[in-house]
């Protein structure tokens, strides 16, 4: 049985811990508004990047495609750009993208293919050393950047491609969380090159003038593609993030509120046994005089 | 008089949505003005000035880093991935993107980007003289 004085610490300090998730939730809060708008600000811009994309890439489908679309003609070597989180404290968030990437890698590897992974964020990186030590190449650290822009997507970008260009890999995947809403994060994976054109697309209106020609437009189009694909995974990913961070602390709020009840209880409950029990002892005292 | 419907996007925002007389883009082969009706067309552009008129006597100017830009029968796309409002343009801006240019120029990998970068910056200081005479002017 706990003391009087036990229990009030312990109830101080879960009010300290609720005070701290609550602070916690409500910055989550303000911040999604934030990493929201951000990533639907982004959505035309790939989408209409897409379209103009397929159009182009209808018209130089077969031998003469470049490398970016038609791949390197083999699927030895496998990149896997795992985008995470710089912190913890949000749910599953991390280890569910995680999850998904060390499924594949695995896959992957059963498959008989190499492996290897880029970091973007920390906490991706610890979770994923532990089993994939040796495959890991790079560690991406984005803590610096309070804000996710197009230079950081660049760089990523920039990276993977100097990479392909030195033949270090065939198939570049990138991991990422897709936001839905705040309570479902989605988990995903997307092929980054050879690229994913949606097909279909062409319309037999569309027959399109190209100044300069197809091949050139198609050669600046294609890495930039690839950095706005970049820039919406951490974009959606950051969204995602402050998603998770903020239901996970309302949940662990409710949870401390939750204790703090019980723990309320007990303590009057043992306070009220003592006071009882003294004047029992007093009232005995009295009588047997 | 007949209108068509512009968009001005960069990978950030939309700059611009709506409906206009005549766009003048600086494609990197020479300024192009668009008019509605216009043959589909897809061009790249190079760092410059972007005249939307939204009316007679009525235009919005913005400036483009390089892009692309696309025209279908009924519309006209501009995708930038560097876009501002002319008014937020000024010496410093300009020359922190020819500072962005010249250091990755600097760190390019192969010939291609290296010729490629090389252009832009060529391309970008011959804007910031434009630029000037403008101011001046």
């Amino acid at each position: 049985m706990p003391s009087l004085k036990d229990l009030r610490n312990r109830i101080a300090s879960v009010k300290a811990t609720q005070k701290i998730t609550k602070a916690m939730q409500m910055v989550a809060a303000a911040k999604l508004r934030r990493a929201q708008s951000a990533a639907e600000a982004a959505r035309p811009y790939a989408e209409r990047m897409e379209t103009v994309l397929a159009s182009l890439a209808a018209g130089v489908a077969g031998d003469g495609a470049p490398r970016l679309i038609a791949g390197t003609g083999s699927d030895k070597v496998h990149l896997l750009v795992v985008c995470t989180a710089e912190r913890g404290l949000c749910g599953a968030f991390n280890s569910s993208i995680a999850r998904l990437a060390r499924d594949k890698a695995l896959a992957l590897k059963a498959e008989g293919k190499t492996v290897k992974i880029i970091c973007v964020g920390k906490k991706g990186y610890d979770i994923l050393r532990r089993q994939f030590e040796r495959d890991i190449i790079e560690l991406i650290d984005l803590r610096s950047f309070k804000q996710v822009g197009y230079v950081n997507a660049e760089t990523i970008a920039q990276n993977v491609l100097a990479r392909f260009d030195a033949g270090e890999f065939d198939v570049a995947t990138l991991f990422f969380s897709k936001f839905r809403s705040v309570i479902s994060q989605i988990p995903t994976a997307q092929r980054i090159i050879p690229a994913e054109i949606p097909a279909g697309t062409q319309t037999s209106d569309s027959v399109y003038e190209y100044e300069p020609d197809e091949g050139e437009i198609l050669d600046v189009l294609l890495p930039r593609n690839l950095t706005v694909q970049v820039l919406r995974a951490l974009l959606e990913n950051a969204a995602s993030e402050q998603g998770a961070r903020m239901s996970a602390m309302d949940s662990a709020t409710r949870n401390a509120g939750e204790m703090i009840k019980k723990q309320t209880q007990l303590y009057n409950r043992s306070r009220q046994a003592m006071i009882t029990k003294e004047l029992i002892e007093i009232i005995s005292g009295a009588e047997a005089l | 008089m007949a209108t068509f419907k512009f968009e001005l996007v960069s990978p950030e925002n939309i700059l611009f949505s709506g409906e206009v007389v005549s766009v003048i883009v600086p494609s990197v082969e020479g300024e192009m003005t668009i008019l509605a009706g216009h043959v589909p067309i897809v061009a790249a552009l190079k760092p410059g000035i972007v005249l939307a008129q939204t009316g007679p006597g009525n235009g919005k100017e913005f400036f483009v880093g390089g892009g692309i830009v696309e025209v279908n029968q009924t519309a006209l796309t501009i995708l930038a991935e560097q876009a501002r409002f002319i008014e937020d343009v000024d010496n410093d801006v300009l020359d922190a993107e020819i500072l962005t240019a010249e250091t990755r120029l600097a760190a390019a990998p192969n010939e291609d980007e290296q010729r490629r970068l090389q252009e832009l910056l060529i391309q970008l200081q011959e804007f910031k003289g434009v630029f000037q005479q403008r101011k001046a002017a």
